[in-house]
């Protein structure tokens, strides 16, 4: 039931602000001054992030970037050594995946996280099976699970019974979406999701994406492929060698501008709103 | 971006939305096409018989063999034996093949239990050693417990040696082959000392008396009467449990089998029954007529039946298979791993343990001398070549049933032809690794396409 609370209050307040003010009220999650080192290593350096609910927020960046870092800092994983991790306006305490999963915020990571010997409803239930008399609830957990995959329009899927293993990549992708909206997620971040994808595969993922955003989850995609990117992202955030070096609206950038950014940290011919942000 | 080797790159979807519609599928007649989904009412597609069978052989070309490669092997065992000593089919020698796959098939079961989780456990041929002599000793002179006490205590040791190796395994993270392979050699050591500081056995031998329940549980049988109103009785739950359930399950739009396949289930049932109980009751005596299903049987098939429906309806079964599949997946849907897997080998040696027993039971006594290395080598060939696989997350308490029926087939054929021990071994030996061959043929050509 606390989780529901947060969930109405989550959407009224996203429901009033469209773009993402500065002192959080909008922002579903807020990182300030975020730092994780690894011994001699800086993996991250005072990143700021706001991700808006409702937004796809794309985090970009080269290998070694601290992408991965900036996830596992915020999925619990790994708690960071420095900043402040903000939920709602309120500053939180990841210690592990549950405290995040507590708050509503799922990831995705590459591998999904599923059971190729299950079919798609007994993968998008584990670990929460609903029971009846002391058995599982296949009927319940059969009809909701339809829906869901249904209001994701993931039609392509030919029963709900077949194993996960026989699912193509991005039918599988699908139904690790379908499980983090059916645990009732405010954020779904999704770690390279269209990696390793076809065409038209690709194109399914994307929609999905944009499916969810429309319901007001917030989305926080890592990816390589710009061209994704731009199709699907609200706002950009791109890092480089640990730090946050732009994050605006991605009408403000162009594919050229993103590179320049992923790869040298600053854009010599942006003039956009990027430029405050990067650090020299 | 490249196109994945996926397997079913032929079916590749359009981008949602515009998906056009697959094709038919799904053996349990549950394709839920992108039409059905739209109209939220599913309809059941496989609807009838003939495109059931359809989707069978398409799972069966998809590598989802199941059961069928040991069904038709047994068949070919049965056939080759009965060419060669006409007796093999004979209702005597057919009871004694039961009766001799108990063993076999509680040894499979204790097996499948840790081969789902992906693990192995070495130890149940000297777990099963060390509950028979607990119960045997339970039982007799001095302690005389009842019974059904001595059972129980019997099965508590067993639950204890898992609950040993099971946290030995998943708190301190050492592997299950090491872990077991330690018990194989330590809990011979038990059961020796066992029977040397009980006084009553003598040469290292527990006998049964005659007339404990414990020997009559492979010795006695049940009257024809009550043989034939166990039947009935079994069936009918069977019957109304299989009509209900898929009853149900239209009613609420989910996906279920035909009705003619439920009753086509139910018919091969009652078929398979009434040719067991037939079997068992027509008089297999010699000198004084002897008829009835011994008890053993019964027990056998109810333990087999427990285990399923534990798999297959509770939580704790669900998480099995999930584990064994992908415990990290497991482990971020936040089940708690190390506990069921420590459950699993808690399972696999109490099985152990009622493996013990019937074995016991039919010997009339146990000894020393058991071959618990031997035993627990068929328990994991038994569930192989029903199908279990060794590498986790598949598997089923049906295939302990049907490979040990498959290695009780081929000892009893043998033993009739009057060939040596040796011959039985390897003979086991060819049909363990052929079971395997054909599996991962059919697999092989599955992935090829």
């Amino acid at each position: 039931m606390p989780r529901m609370a947060i969930y109405m209050s989550i959407s009224q307040s996203g429901l009033a602000t469209g773009e993402a003010p500065q002192n959080g009220g909008g922002t579903l999650l807020s990182l300030k001054g975020i730092t994780k080192t690894f011994g001699p290593v800086r993996a991250l350096t005072n990143v700021d992030l706001d991700v808006p609910p409702g937004k796809v927020t794309a985090l970009v960046g080269d290998n070694g970037a601290g992408k991965s870092s900036l996830i596992k800092t915020v999925s619990g994983l790994w708690p960071p050594d420095g900043g402040q991790i903000l939920w709602e306006g309120r500053e939180v305490h990841l210690h592990g995946p549950r405290d995040a999963e507590a708050l509503g915020i799922t990831t995705i990571y590459q591998d999904l996280a599923l059971c190729d010997n299950l079919d798609i409803v007994q993968n998008m239930f584990l670990g929460h099976e609903p029971l009846q008399h002391r058995l599982l609830d296949e009927a319940s957990m059969e009809i909701k699970a339809r829906d869901t995959l249904k209001e994701l329009n993931v039609t392509t899927v030919r029963s709900i019974r077949q194993p996960v293993a026989s699912l193509s990549g991005g039918q599988r992708q699908s139904v690790a979406v379908a499980k983090a909206v059916m645990s009732e997620a405010q954020l779904v971040i999704m770690d390279e999701p269209t990696a390793a994808l076809g065409v038209a595969q690709t194109s399914m993922v994307l929609n999905l994406i944009k499916t969810l955003s429309s319901r007001g989850v917030a989305v926080l995609v890592i990816s390589h492929n710009l061209v994704d990117v731009f199709e699907v992202a609200d706002r950009i955030a791109v890092l480089y060698l640990g730090q946050l070096v732009t994050s605006a609206p991605a009408s403000e950038f162009d594919r050229q501008s993103v590179v320049e950014y992923m790869t040298s940290g600053t854009a010599g011919r942006q003039a956009g709103n990027g430029a405050p942000q990067s650090a020299a | 971006m490249n196109d994945s080797p996926d397997t079913t790159g032929a079916e590749t979807p359009t981008p949602a939305g515009t998906a056009t519609t697959p094709p038919p599928a799904g053996p349990n007649g549950s394709g839920l096409d992108e039409a059905a989904l739209a109209a939220v009412a599913p309809e059941v597609l496989a609807g009838s018989l003939t495109e059931y069978f359809q989707a069978w052989g398409r799972r069966i070309r998809n590598g989802e063999s199941g059961a069928l490669p040991v069904l038709v092997g047994l068949v070919v065992i049965v056939i080759f034996f009965q060419v060669e000593q006409s007796q093999f089919l004979s209702t005597g020698n057919l009871v004694n093949l039961f009766v001799q796959a108990a063993a076999f098939i509680l040894f499979g079961a204790a097996e499948v239990w840790v081969l789902i989780l992906s693990e192995i456990d070495l130890s149940v041929g000297y777990v099963a050693a060390v509950g028979a002599f607990v119960i045997a000793e339970l039982i007799a002179a001095p302690v005389n417990f009842p019974w059904w006490l001595g059972i129980i205590g019997g099965l508590v040791v067993c639950a204890a040696i898992g609950l040993l190796q099971g946290s030995l395994i998943t708190r301190l993270g050492l592997p299950s082959f090491i872990v077991t392979l330690g018990g194989l050699l330590g809990f011979e050591g038990v059961m020796l000392e066992l029977a040397n500081i009980d006084k009553t056995a003598v040469g290292g031998v527990m006998s049964l008396s005659f007339s404990s329940p414990v020997y009559n549980l492979v010795n006695a049988n049940m009257s024809v009467a009550l043989s034939w109103i166990a039947l009935v009785v079994a069936l009918a739950i069977f019957a109304a449990v299989t009509i209900t359930s898929a009853t149900r399950r239209r009613r609420h739009g989910l996906s279920a089998p035909p009705i003619s396949i439920s009753i086509l289930t139910i018919a091969v049932t009652a078929i398979a029954g009434v040719v067991l109980v037939l079997i068992c009751t027509l008089n297999r005596g010699n000198l004084t007529p002897l008829r009835g299903v011994p008890w053993v049987i019964p027990i056998v098939l109810i333990i087999i039946l427990i285990y399923s429906f534990f798999l297959g309806r509770f939580r704790t079964g669900r998480y099995v298979y999930a584990i064994g599949a992908n415990p990290e997946a497991a482990r971020r849907a936040g089940i708690n791993v190390a506990r069921i897997r420590t459950f699993g080998f808690i399972m696999a040696a109490v099985t152990a343990g009622l493996a013990g027993l019937v074995y016991m039971s039919r010997q009339g006594s146990i000894s020393t001398d058991i071959d618990g290395g031997n035993l627990v080598l068929f328990g994991v060939a038994a569930a192989v070549i029903g199908g279990t696989s060794l590498f986790g997350g598949k598997g089923k308490m049906l295939h302990a049933l049907l490979g040990g029926f498959v290695i009780a087939a081929v000892f009893n054929g043998l033993a009739l032809m009057g060939i040596s021990a040796a011959g039985q071994d390897i003979a086991t030996a060819i049909v363990l690794i052929a079971a395997v061959t054909l599996d991962s043929l059919v697999r092989r050509r599955a992935t090829a396409r």
